[in-house]
């Protein structure tokens, strides 16, 4: 075993067991934090297969902004973990049972005689001066430009139906304009009244 | 580094699409709400202008572009063209239901333009990334649409539920593509085709790729064992979006499946024709028995269309049998001229329920169509003539589209197929015709007349009137679709 092969069993290793741990923690923040870790050793797996570029965006866009972003909306909102979690040990056998027997079937299947490592060998030594970033550029803004502007489009949607489905006035919402607030004057809030004064 | 500008004359269409989208989400942020009118006349603007561009620009040709992930056919010049007309057909029915209940927000038109792109991209694909993301455009858009009532829970739910079994689905079908990537080394639909006829494919990693694919597909097309989806997003969804969802989308999951099916795997044919044959057979018998038991009318529709698109898929499966493609034309022409004649049923059928229901009153119970004929005959007899289609009756549209599906499977001497097939469908007349009995027959429960804009009553009757037309001529139509492709395979 050389020196690639063991660090691809270890973070491959450490990648399940965290995967793991994200649908077992009892804690939503430590099922997150589980899920960076399992995020962090996938893009290690990527740099061993040459790919730089995907590897550092895996860490940047998904450990750096998705992640911390994940971690904000599951301190915001007071999520009743023990409710969602009704029911979790009573379905996991059969949950168990039907997901070993199709991980087992699947293995059967292709019993690992095509996607054994000798079949899928490591990539070659690059050329000098080789970039995989500018490669990957080249490929995206020529030959898959096509799936890249429709990308663009899918998230432009995605903006849409986010605004569409949360922004609107509640029926019982307590927001005050604070433009109204400011610019009101002595007259709106105090009206002069002139009494005539009573004898006993 | 040798990169050709591509072609974008064939994506016309689908750039103008795209650009007066873009447009019309920058001038509805001027437009004081009052004007919302403005937006619902640029959307038929825009789906008439991408006819035109479309119909214009038919030639005949396959023409790849975008680095061969574009294709320009007769097929997909049609099915846009069909796809045009119903979202505009359901736009029209829509309007006056959305307007009474406060839901004629522009973002909903701006929401249908992007999904019409998405189908027009999965029509046009030849290239499994397209392909994807033509499909992920189209749902995406859709899930939004379902949950564009805010303030209904059912509406939220059908959402939930139809987001979470949709990305299931979506990485089922990633899942195959991935499969078959990896076995031939390509992602473009031709060089599939070609690495498998050429045998450098693994057979066995090919058809472990096929089950994930066809499970993908049998999602999206909603064919039971994996239609748990359908009825629940049917009924939650504001009708308006159920007659989105079960109209154009479905021309788009038959191009979807002939391209990846037929285009690619079609040297499979013998795996996923038996594939295909248990999902018809399941879901020709699920649907038509558990539409049975429904008393809503868009559930009972929903389970309707369960049992239509395993008819369809049987028109897919007895392409070639045992290696033999002379009837592989006929049979591919009988499905796509199910789906066309489905899509024109669907539209009448719930335009029907969008016709009935007023503000405050869902027409969506089969109590609300009791004793129509007093109240209306002549949208008594359009609700009519799309359940006896639906149902098959002679000599309706509906009818032939079951005759041409039956004979090609006939055709093929998978006797008993079409012999489960007509049982069932006999079964199903029960009820379809059940509904018409209830128009007919049954004294009316509610007594107000019918509302619904001119336009919209125009358009439902010219929607009857085409179903009962094309099932009195319907060697035009299905002339058509075996002309089309046989210039587009």
């Amino acid at each position: 075993m050389d020196f690639k092969t063991a660090v691809f069993y270890f973070l491959s290793t450490i990648l399940v067991l965290a995967s793991l741990r994200v649908i077992t923690a009892r804690n939503p923040v430590h099922a997150a934090l589980f899920l960076v870790l399992a995020f962090f050793n996938a893009s290690g797996l990527w740099l061993l297969l040459h790919a730089e570029f995907l590897a550092i965006a895996l860490v940047m866009v998904y450990v750096g902004a998705v992640m911390v972003l994940f971690l904000f909306v599951v301190m915001m909102l007071d999520i009743d973990i023990e409710r969602l979690r009704q029911g979790f040990w009573s379905h996991l056998p059969l949950g168990a049972a039907i997901g070993l027997l199709m991980a087992g079937e699947m293995a059967v299947v292709l019993g690992g005689r095509y996607f054994w490592p000798e079949a899928m060998p490591a990539p070659g030594p690059t050329q000098p001066g080789y970039s995989n970033t500018k490669e990957l550029g080249r490929l995206l803004f020529t030959d898959y430009v096509y799936p890249f502007e429709l990308a663009s489009v899918i998230l432009l949607v995605a903006i849409i139906a986010a605004v569409l489905l949360t922004l609107r006035r509640r029926a019982d919402s307590k927001f005050l304009n604070p433009r109204q607030q400011i610019a009101v004057q002595r007259n709106d809030r105090i009206r002069m009244v002139t009494m005539p004064s009573e004898k006993e | 580094m040798n990169f050709v500008m591509p072609d974008f004359y064939p994506a016309a269409a689908e750039i103008f699409l795209l650009a007066m989208a873009c447009a019309i989400l920058l001038i509805d942020l001027l437009l004081p709400p009052a004007q919302r009118w403005v937006i619902a006349l640029l959307t038929m603007t825009t789906l008439v202008g991408c006819a035109i561009i479309t119909f214009f620009t038919i030639d005949g040709q396959v023409v790849l572009t975008f680095s061969n992930m574009y294709v320009d056919d007769m097929l997909g010049d049609f099915l846009k063209l069909l796809v045009y007309l119903s979202v505009a057909v359901m736009l029209v029915y829509s309007r006056g239901y959305l307007a009474v209940r406060g839901l004629n927000k522009s973002e909903f038109y701006l929401l249908v333009l992007f999904a019409t792109l998405g189908m027009m991209v999965m029509i046009s694909a030849s290239h499994f990334v397209s392909l994807y993301l033509g499909l992920e455009l189209l749902s995406l858009s859709l899930y939004a649409l379902v949950a564009l009532d805010r303030d209904s829970a059912r509406a939220t739910e059908a959402a939930m539920k139809y987001f979470v079994l949709g990305a299931m689905a979506s990485g089922l079908l990633l899942y195959g593509m991935s499969m078959i990537y990896g076995a031939t080394g390509t992602l473009e639909i031709g060089g599939v085709a070609q690495a498998i006829y050429h045998g450098v494919a693994n057979k066995t990693v090919l058809i472990f790729g096929l089950v994930f694919l066809v499970s993908g597909l049998a999602f999206k097309l909603g064919v039971a064992p994996f239609h748990m989806w359908i009825p629940d997003v049917y009924h939650g969804a504001p009708t308006p979006i159920t007659l989105f969802i079960g109209s154009a989308p479905k021309l788009a999951a038959f191009a979807m499946s002939l391209r990846l099916l037929v285009y690619g795997l079609i040297e499979l044919a013998g795996e996923w024709q038996l594939m295909l044959m248990m999902l018809a057979v399941l879901s020709i018998a699920l649907g038509n028995l558990a539409a049975i038991a429904q008393t809503n009318l868009k559930r009972m529709l929903a389970y309707s269309a369960i049992s239509h698109m395993g008819f369809m898929l049987l028109g897919l499966l007895s392409g070639v049998v045992g290696g033999d493609r002379h009837f592989a034309l006929n049979a591919y022409s009988s499905a796509m001229y199910y789906t066309v004649s489905y899509v024109l049923m669907s539209l009448g059928a719930f335009g029907m329920i969008l016709l009935l229901s007023r503000a405050g009153h869902e027409a969506e119970n089969l109590d609300d169509f009791k004793g129509l004929n007093q109240r209306s005959p002549w949208f008594a007899a359009v609700m009519g003539i799309m359940m006896f289609s639906m149902a098959g009756v002679p000599f309706f549209i509906g009818f032939w589209a079951k005759f041409s599906v039956l004979l090609a499977v006939v055709d093929t001497g998978q006797v008993w197929l079409a012999v489960v097939a007509v049982f069932f469908s006999l079964i199903g007349a029960y009820y379809y015709l059940r509904v018409v009995k209830l128009m007919y027959a049954d004294a009316p429960e509610d007594a107000a007349p019918i509302q619904g804009s001119l336009d919209m009553r125009l358009l439902l009757s010219a929607n009857g009137l085409a179903v009962v037309l094309l099932g009195l001529f319907p060697e035009e139509l299905m002339r058509q679709c075996a002309l089309i492709l046989l210039r587009s395979l």
